[in-house]
């Protein structure tokens, strides 16, 4: 401590290699309670569909809807998958560029804060499932409503996440900026912005599990393919072992989409996660 | 009230002779002349409380002040003022040669307790902010920066994020990325509040030396009477609500000795006693 030049002991972060593979080691030790519920709950299923003598169109087998998701693959369910996941990934991407920019535009003027904000609300407080056939109306059998109900679906939490992140900022950092220089622009850019990243992406997880809702939403409304067309046709005919497949498809489509907006918030904002741990 | 305590001329420097212009020439150099601060008479009111009385500060170019007293002095206040934040209600504040907020946001940089970096920008980044909003370059900027990482104890850590960096080098990227900002004036709210005492001793330390390495005119606020010995060249105390200046004490002590020499030292002792009286009374 007798000179400048030295320094308490500090403290340099752990070798990223070593912790790298062990929280590989403990995202897989913490999926496994999840695997197992999953592995009784299938159990479950078969049982009462094989030995309790529950009809096959009212409860089909997992084996048998993996026999007839197989079977009808190449016919109708891979076209449908395509059909939807356009609509899903094409909804998705419009809901967030409306949704961030409309955020921005909320944050930055008190008076379109005043003007929109209600609306936006309002938005939300309009049945979906309704708006969707007027949507067919206007818009007839083509991708234009699905990706409309599809993004009406998903901006809203989008919208709110980030919105509220661009207001997280402490406002004594927001004071530090002023004497660095920093005017509204750079503020908004070089703090706000990336603070706000992190619940733009709690938006945007919640949002990728409703997307798929909403492709099925805009498709019952009115369609000629994709996975709700097929549901929809599917049930008359008392083909629950198709439906269930489709419901399965689009599961997982969710599961996807939502691993995709994990993977890609890890890689943008890896400095967001070391305070959750 | 603002009673002036010089010290007797024990075996230190004898730099603080005259009051007025502060320790401007304690380093041994002849001070720049003209004026680094001037307050007078400032006022300010919040609602009904009245958070800082009828203050009046002088403070030469490139002088170190250190303001310390109880919690809820208006010292922080004082600070806000002082860089342009925030208007007083009576008074007027003169930085360098402006008088106007703008001109004093323009002249004045502000550090708060807590460091406040940016978590998503590594130690360069965060130090070389304010060149980026002046308008630099990304990598410009960087570049600019990164040969003082070293004198700032930060070598070897220019791409490490804050979270990675200890307590104590947070802080001094803090304190890097206002002295980058070019700004004549530092105006240091509690720096080192936040941090252990072993760290905290260890800045203090490294901050008389900054300071002597590159004089600014500062005003350091806190409530650590020992801090404000070691980096003020002048002590004013306050007294709590309403915040006005109780007594103004120069601290003449040797420039070079070690931080813990100084804390030894009887003039030391004395004026740490005095001032710690003082606030116990003004509590």
């Amino acid at each position: 401590m007798s000179t400048t030049a030295t320094r308490p002991p500090e403290t340099p972060s752990a070798a990223p290699a070593r912790s790298r593979r062990s929280a590989a080691a403990a995202s897989v030790r913490r999926a496994l309670p999840a695997a197992g519920i999953l592995v009784v709950i299938a159990l479950i299923w078969e049982a009462v569909s094989h030995w309790f003598g529950v009809p096959d169109y009212v409860l089909p087998s997992l084996d048998r809807i993996w026999r007839t998701g197989v079977s009808s693959w190449s016919g109708t369910l891979a076209s449908a998958t395509w059909v939807t996941t356009k609509e899903v990934v094409l909804g998705f991407l419009l809901a967030v560029v409306v949704a961030i920019a409309l955020a921005f535009a909320l944050h930055s003027s008190r008076t379109v804060r005043n003007a929109v904000y209600p609306l936006l609300i309002g938005s939300q407080a309009v049945p979906i499932v309704v708006i969707a056939p007027v949507l067919a109306i206007i818009f007839g059998y083509t991708i234009t409503p699905k990706l409309i109900v599809v993004a009406l679906i998903c901006f809203f939490p989008i919208v709110v996440n980030t919105i509220d992140g661009l207001a997280s900022v402490d406002p004594d950092l927001l004071k530090v900026m002023r004497t660095l220089d920093g005017n509204r622009w750079a503020t908004l850019r070089r703090v706000e912005a990336p603070a706000a990243l992190p619940s733009t992406f709690s938006g945007l997880r919640i949002a990728a599990t409703y997307a798929p809702i909403g492709a099925v939403f805009g498709e019952y409304a009115g369609s000629q393919n994709g996975l709700g067309y097929v549901m929809i046709q599917a049930i008359p005919q008392l083909e629950t072992d198709l439906v269930f497949a489709a419901i399965f498809i689009l599961t997982f489509e969710a599961i996807l989409l939502f691993i995709a907006v994990s993977v890609l918030e890890r890689i943008t904002c890896p400095w967001a996660r070391e305070g959750k741990r | 009230m603002a009673g002036t305590s010089g010290s007797p001329a024990g075996n230190g420097a004898a730099g603080g002779a005259q009051t007025d212009t502060g320790g401007a020439t304690a380093a041994g150099l002849a001070g720049p002349a003209g004026t680094g601060l001037r307050l007078q008479g400032v006022t300010r009111v919040f609602g009904e409380t009245v958070a800082v009385s009828g203050v009046d500060l002088d403070l030469a170019l490139h002088g170190r002040l250190a303001i310390v007293g109880p919690s809820g002095c208006g010292k922080s206040t004082l600070l806000g003022l002082i860089c342009g934040l925030d208007e007083p209600n009576e008074g007027t504040i003169t930085v360098i040669d402006t008088e106007t907020a703008a001109g004093r946001l323009r002249r004045c940089a502000w550090m708060p307790q807590r460091d406040l970096l940016l978590p998503w920008r590594d130690v360069l980044g965060n130090a070389a902010l304010a060149l980026e909003n002046q308008g630099m370059g990304r990598k410009q900027a960087r570049d600019r920066v990164a040969h003082l990482v070293e004198r700032f104890g930060l070598a070897g850590f220019e791409d490490r994020l804050p979270y990675q960096l200890s307590g104590g080098m947070r802080q001094r990227v803090s304190f890097l990325r206002t002295l980058v900002a070019g700004k004549e004036v530092l105006l240091l709210d509690e720096p080192f509040g936040a941090l252990d005492s072993i760290t905290r001793a260890d800045l203090q330390q490294w901050l008389r030396s900054a300071l002597d390495a590159e004089p600014r005119t500062t005003v350091l606020v806190t409530h650590d009477v020992e801090e404000a010995i070691l980096i003020g060249e002048r002590v004013v105390v306050m007294s709590a609500r309403p915040g006005r200046i109780v007594a103004q004490f120069q601290v003449d002590l040797p420039h070079t000795g070690s931080r813990r020499e100084l804390i030894r030292h009887p003039e030391f002792t004395e004026l740490r006693d005095e001032i710690l009286s003082l606030l116990e009374a003004a509590a």
